[in-house]
């Protein structure tokens, strides 16, 4: 009985062990979702290549406090993203909007893509002018049917 | 011969985009506060917390903020360049005691020289993000108008003080 009772404790284990976002006090889980949400979209600056939902710096947890105590001042997710861009730049943004000095980001590949596929489109059909047709005549037609024909008997 | 030129011209532009990445540092975010007047705040001053101090109080001064902790490694490297600075007197250095704990970094000044004229204690760190401090140590360099002129992320080194902040300095003095 005894035994059995530890293996069914054992099974739980996982459930307790659930890792999930980094934690913080969740008050409200409505806003806590909303921020959740809005914090994935932004970049926490000190672990570059991380959401400010998933870090776990001191930095990502003081702006995902901050976040929550603007949406408990009832400020609108953009209200909120316009504050810390002008504050830390469009870097705090995990999608860079579209300006002038990001063009090149947004459409370089595109524009990398088109010409590779001109690029690859004028060679093929420069290839296939270059390496004409041969008309065979019936005579060469006939030896190469057997030729053809003899090497399958070969390999039968 | 003609036809490696292309695959040849391609790779230098690709070599060369990659030989500038090389020295580009992907910390060094550009701050849009430059240009910008510098947020208020009013904060307790460290050594006394009784009093306090806010940016306005600075107005017509030309002054550098320095965002520092006792905890941060990078400080321990730039505080003998602030100490040196602080010892020409051109410019008032001011502390942003960030995240910090008030003994630690009293602690911190007593032992290692104390180059700021005073430094507030911003205990929960919501003064460094309205500044948009990431990596501590950071300088601000704040004008007469109060608005922030030059923002350097990381240790004040003599090389940068000589080369960038302290003409900035000095040509702010100038104006008005």
């Amino acid at each position: 009985m005894m035994r059995k009772l530890f293996v069914l404790l054992f099974c739980l284990l996982p459930v307790f062990s659930y890792a999930g976002e980094a934690k913080d006090m969740a008050a409200d889980p409505v806003l806590e979702k909303r921020m959740i949400g809005l914090a994935e979209k932004l970049r926490c600056l000190v672990c570059q290549n991380e959401s400010l939902a998933s870090s776990h710096a001191e930095l990502a947890e003081d702006l995902r406090r901050e976040v929550r105590e603007q949406m408990n001042k009832g400020l609108t997710d953009q209200e909120i993203v316009d504050y810390l861009v002008s504050r830390y730049g469009d870097f705090v943004l995990y999608e860079p909007p579209v300006k002038s000095y990001t063009l090149l980001l947004w459409f370089g590949p595109f524009a990398l893509l088109l010409v590779a596929g001109g690029a690859l489109f004028l060679q093929l059909r420069k290839r296939r002018q270059s390496v004409p047709e041969i008309a065979l005549s019936a005579e060469a037609e006939r030896r190469a049917a057997t030729l053809l024909n003899n090497d399958k008997e070969n390999q039968a | 011969m003609t036809r490696f030129i292309w695959p040849f011209v391609v790779f230098v532009v690709l070599a060369g985009f990659l030989y500038v990445g090389l020295n580009l540092d992907p910390r060094e975010v550009p701050s849009p506060l430059v240009g910008k007047p510098a947020p208020a705040f009013t904060l307790p001053q460290l050594a006394e917390p009784t009093k306090q101090f806010s940016p306005a109080d600075m107005k017509g001064k030309v002054w550098l903020l320095n965002v520092w902790a006792s905890w941060c490694v990078s400080c321990r490297e730039e505080h003998p360049v602030l100490l040196d600075l602080a010892r020409q007197n051109i410019v008032p250095i001011y502390g942003l005691d960030y995240k910090d704990k008030r003994a630690d970094a009293l602690t911190t000044l007593r032992e290692g020289g104390d180059p700021y004229v005073l430094s507030v204690s911003d205990a929960e760190g919501r003064i460094g993000i309205a500044y948009g401090v990431y990596g501590v140590p950071e300088t601000y360099v704040i004008d007469k108008q109060g608005v922030i002129q030059y923002k350097q992320i990381g240790p004040v080194t003599p090389q940068n003080l000589r080369e960038k902040i302290l003409p900035l300095v000095a040509e702010l003095e100038k104006k008005p």
